[in-house]
């Protein structure tokens, strides 16, 4: 029974932290696609980009782990505001279809440049002492580095939802999610808006690359690996719904280990049927409009 | 006066009413391919695999290129008819090709239909995630039931008859690649047909407006439906001569990497002209055999790099190109 | 006595808190010639989407030819034979004029079920559509791309679709809109030449056409119907007068 709880405590914790990064990485796609509409496949391109920054700031610079997140976060976000006004910003008005076959060239070229540069081999990271091992919390002892991981998507979630709900930019966000021709007649810039949050969306997934490596490893097919559960997030939470994005992603990461635990051949079978299932019900998303 | 007035209109009902006839120019394909046959006949497996890859990217035309549907799942009616016409061969015994063939279509078929009537009235994000994810947990169940797929090492022992008991198949596939082009062309036939014909019109109205074929009273969801069906049959028929061509089967018949590829293809053709998908895997596949193998990554960068630039600057694909060179030649000689 | 053409029965639309249609009861009779006419705002195409079945009613009955039609969707009311017609053209932009036209008049007869022929079933299809054409006067455009026309000839195939579908009820949404004058009156001609026997409800703002065109006139003001009634009963209504002088005082 013990054992049991252990198991169940174990898999939750884990799964805790799998959803916290898949929601680190997706919170920027939500809401790029929320605002814009614009369905873009290489998002997954900027959380692989973040792992590689941070492990090479690491293991050839000597950076320390925090503040090479950091940089990954500041370096890969304002890369993208380059990639943001050069590329995206011709395809706003294009199909989706369009915009799909871009983002999945992108993405193609991403992961073909990263394997030429690093190689196909998974990419070891050593995380800081304070966080490796494990964490004494007095009724039970957990793995330091999942217990990190909640914490600072918990974090995160916080600062965001302050952001979005509490300052003007948030809400002017919200505005221009809601009804972007509306938003524009008031005066805001939506074009500039929507650059700011790109560059945010893409740093933070870049921040969750980087944080993944140790949790999943570090290929150069992460981008793509990965993509569909980004997808999942942002569809079934609900595109702009930062709330959404927040309780797809942790129901997702859940779900999704502990049904690779219980059948590890084919267990994702059932993420891939609820997905359907809630989509088939709720089109939009949990929280999304329509 | 009256007269002139007149003149516009009959010429309009000719012009629409002759549209769907065959043009010289259409030989061109079918010359080459026969062509190809005694010109190359060291490459014939490659070619057969081209022909099939032509069949699945002519199935994907009519969903996407006429109809509008995006899809990111139509490996799943691939690797349906694949494993149904494997199947049928290494574990029930049944190796005549033909027959296999149809099996392979029917199951195709009937997944296509199932899975049209729920997913097509969606639209969107959410459409484009429901054919992935469907797509996707067809791959799943086929890894979770290895029993029956063979999971990552597939499906063996596929042993095909000889094609009406007389053409036996040579370690050169030439007769597989006169079978495939056969396969080919009666598809192609009956592709060209629905395109040209009154539905293939409302397929393109649904495409190019939605609201406005609602507000005629079109039963857009059963249009829709229909034409997913025969595609995903076209679709199984080509995984069906893909198993018996190679004489197995695994699970990237059914996945994510193929889906994604043989858009690509279309795209690169050209969507909406059938003959895009001749043109752009053809030459994918030809790219592919040649550069893939000297350099994984550049492949892949190039494949990419290409993509965008389509994207980006050449809408219509090679197809499109070609038409436009086509129509610039024709008016340099007047 | 026989079912008027088109009926609303205490219509009701809200969006959350919004209420958008207020207690609608409308009537359109046979061969009717009707103008909705209500300031910016006031729910007009919101009705018409209510009518057609873009929008569900929160309550309320919509009923075609004394059929209630409340539960169908837009697709099947518009073949019990209601057209309509939109504020900014929904036309089918990539095909020609001919095109745009064979398509409404062959999803009407069902010669768009046809997968297998091309020709055969087309010519009865194309030759509807063509006298469709000539009637509007756009024949000689029927090849062209639809997105190379003037936006005043963009309107009349807008026209010309709605009557290839051979309905019952049509429902125009400011055809005149953005149309340069120079050009309006052809349509107006076109509105003026209608089959006797459509009922016709027009959406306008210009007053002289509501005028020149309409045997009755209906005032929608917030999402509610101030008053239906021949177009002399309405100039003369105080609540019309002080809505419309009121309203050119602010303009």
């Amino acid at each position: 029974m013990g054992h049991v709880l252990n198991v169940a405590v174990g898999l939750l914790l884990d799964g805790l932290a799998y959803g916290m990064i898949l929601f680190i990485i997706s919170v920027g796609l939500s809401v790029t696609m929320g605002l814009m509409g614009f369905v873009n496949l290489a998002h997954g391109a900027f959380a692989m980009a973040g792992g590689y920054v941070t492990v090479t700031l690491m293991s050839t610079f000597g950076v320390p782990f925090l503040l090479a997140l950091a940089c990954a976060f500041v370096l890969v976000g304002a890369a993208s505001v380059v990639f943001e006004r050069l590329l995206y910003a011709r395809l706003y008005r294009a199909s989706e279809l369009e915009q799909v076959l871009f983002s999945i060239g992108l993405v193609f070229m991403a992961i073909a440049a990263f394997t030429y540069v690093y190689g196909p081999a998974p990419r070891p990271i050593r995380v800081p002492a304070f966080l490796s091992g494990s964490v004494d919390l007095g009724f039970r002892t957990l793995p330091a580095y999942r217990v990190f991981m909640v914490a600072v998507g918990a974090a995160l979630v916080a600062a965001l939802w302050f952001g979005f709900e509490r300052t003007s930019l948030g809400a002017k966000v919200r505005a221009a999610v809601d009804n972007r021709h509306m938003a524009q007649s008031v005066g805001i810039n939506v074009d500039r808006l929507f650059t700011m949050t790109f560059a945010l969306g893409s740093g933070l997934a870049a921040l969750g690359g980087g944080l993944a490596v140790n949790l999943l490893g570090l290929t150069p097919t992460f981008a793509i690996q990965y993509l569909v559960f980004f997808l999942i997030v942002v569809a079934v939470g609900g595109r702009g719904s930062i709330r959404g994005a927040v309780a797809a992603a942790l129901v997702l990461g859940i779900t999704d280990n502990a049904g690779k635990y219980l059948y590890p051949a084919g267990g994702a079978f059932f993420i891939y049927a609820a997905t359907i299932a809630l989509l088939l019900l709720k089109p939009a998303g949990l929280y999304g409009r329509e | 006066m009256a007269g002139s007035e007149r003149t516009a209109a009959p010429a309009a009902a000719e012009f629409l009413l002759r549209r769907h006839r065959w043009r010289a120019a259409e030989a061109l394909p079918w010359l080459i391919a026969i062509g190809a046959y005694f010109a190359f006949p060291d490459y014939l497996a490659l070619g057969t695999q081209i022909l099939i890859g032509i069949m699945f990217a002519l199935s994907l035309d009519l969903v996407l290129g006429y109809a509008g549907i995006l899809t990111l799942g139509h490996a799943a009616f691939f690797g349906t008819g694949a494993y149904a016409a494997g199947l049928l061969a290494a574990k029930l015994g049944w190796g005549e090709p033909l027959t296999g063939l149809l099996f392979a279509g029917a199951c195709a078929a009937l997944a296509g239909f199932v899975s049209g009537w729920v997913l097509l009235r969606y639209r969107g994000l959410t459409l484009l995630m429901l054919t992935l994810a469907t797509a996707i947990m067809l791959y799943e169940l086929g890894n979770a039931r290895a029993d029956i797929t063979g999971g990552y090492d597939g499906v063996t022992g596929i042993v095909i008859k000889p094609l009406f008991g007389r053409f036996k198949y040579d370690l050169y596939a030439h007769t597989y690649y006169l079978y495939a082009l056969a396969v080919l062309l009666v598809l192609f036939v009956i592709a060209r047909r629905i395109v040209y014909s009154p539905f293939g019109q409302a397929l393109v109205g649904i495409r190019e407006n939605l609201g406005r074929m609602q507000a005629l009273g079109s039963p857009v969801h059963r249009r829709l439906v229909t034409v997913y069906t025969i595609a995903a049959a076209m679709a199984g028929v080509a995984g069906g001569l893909y198993a018996q061509s190679n004489a197995f089967v695994t699970l990237s018949a059914l996945g994510f990497e193929r889906s994604a590829a043989v858009l690509i293809m279309l795209i690169l053709g050209g969507t909406g002209r059938l003959y895009g998908a001749f043109v752009g895997t053809a030459v994918y596949m030809l790219l592919e055999d040649r550069l893939a193998t000297l350099s994984p990554e550049f492949w892949q960068f190039g494949v990419g790099l290409v993509l965008v630039l389509t994207v980006l600057f050449a809408r219509g694909g090679l197809f499109g190109l070609l038409e436009r060179a086509a129509r610039a030649a024709k008016r340099l000689w007047r | 006595m026989s079912a008027h053409a088109l009926e609303t029965r205490a219509l009701f639309k809200n969006f959350g808190a919004l209420q958008v249609a207020r207690a609608i009861d409308f009537t359109l009779e046979r061969g009717a010639r009707c103008a909705l006419i209500g300031p910016n705002g006031a729910g007009k195409t919101t009705f018409v989407n209510l009518i057609t079945g873009v929008l569900k009613p929160s309550a309320g009955s919509v009923l075609l030819h004394g059929e209630d039609v409340t539960r169908l969707s837009q697709i099947k009311r518009a073949r019990r034979g209601i057209a309509r017609t939109f504020q900014i053209n929904q036309l089918f932009r990539g095909l020609s004029v001919l095109e745009n036209v064979c398509l409404a008049v062959g999803e009407r007869t069902g010669a768009c079920n046809n997968l297998w022929r091309a020709a055969g079933a087309r010519r009865e299809t194309i030759d509807e559509a063509l006298g469709l054409l000539e009637a509007l006067r756009l024949q000689d455009d029927a090849l062209k791309p639809v997105s190379e026309l003037p936006y005043g000839r963009q309107r009349l195939v807008e026209i010309a679709i709605a009557l290839g579908q051979r309905p019952k009820v049509l429902l125009l949404d400011e055809p005149a809109a953005g149309v340069p004058s120079a050009e309006s009156h052809i349509i107006l001609d076109v509105i003026d030449g209608l089959p006797p026997g459509i009922a016709v409800l027009i959406i306008e703002h210009d007053m002289d056409v509501v005028f020149r065109f309409a045997r009755s006139i209906a005032v929608l003001v917030a999402g509610a119907i101030l008053m239906q009634g021949t177009p002399q009963e309405v100039a003369a209504d105080e609540r019309v007068r002080t809505l419309y002088l009121g309203e050119q005082a602010h303009g």
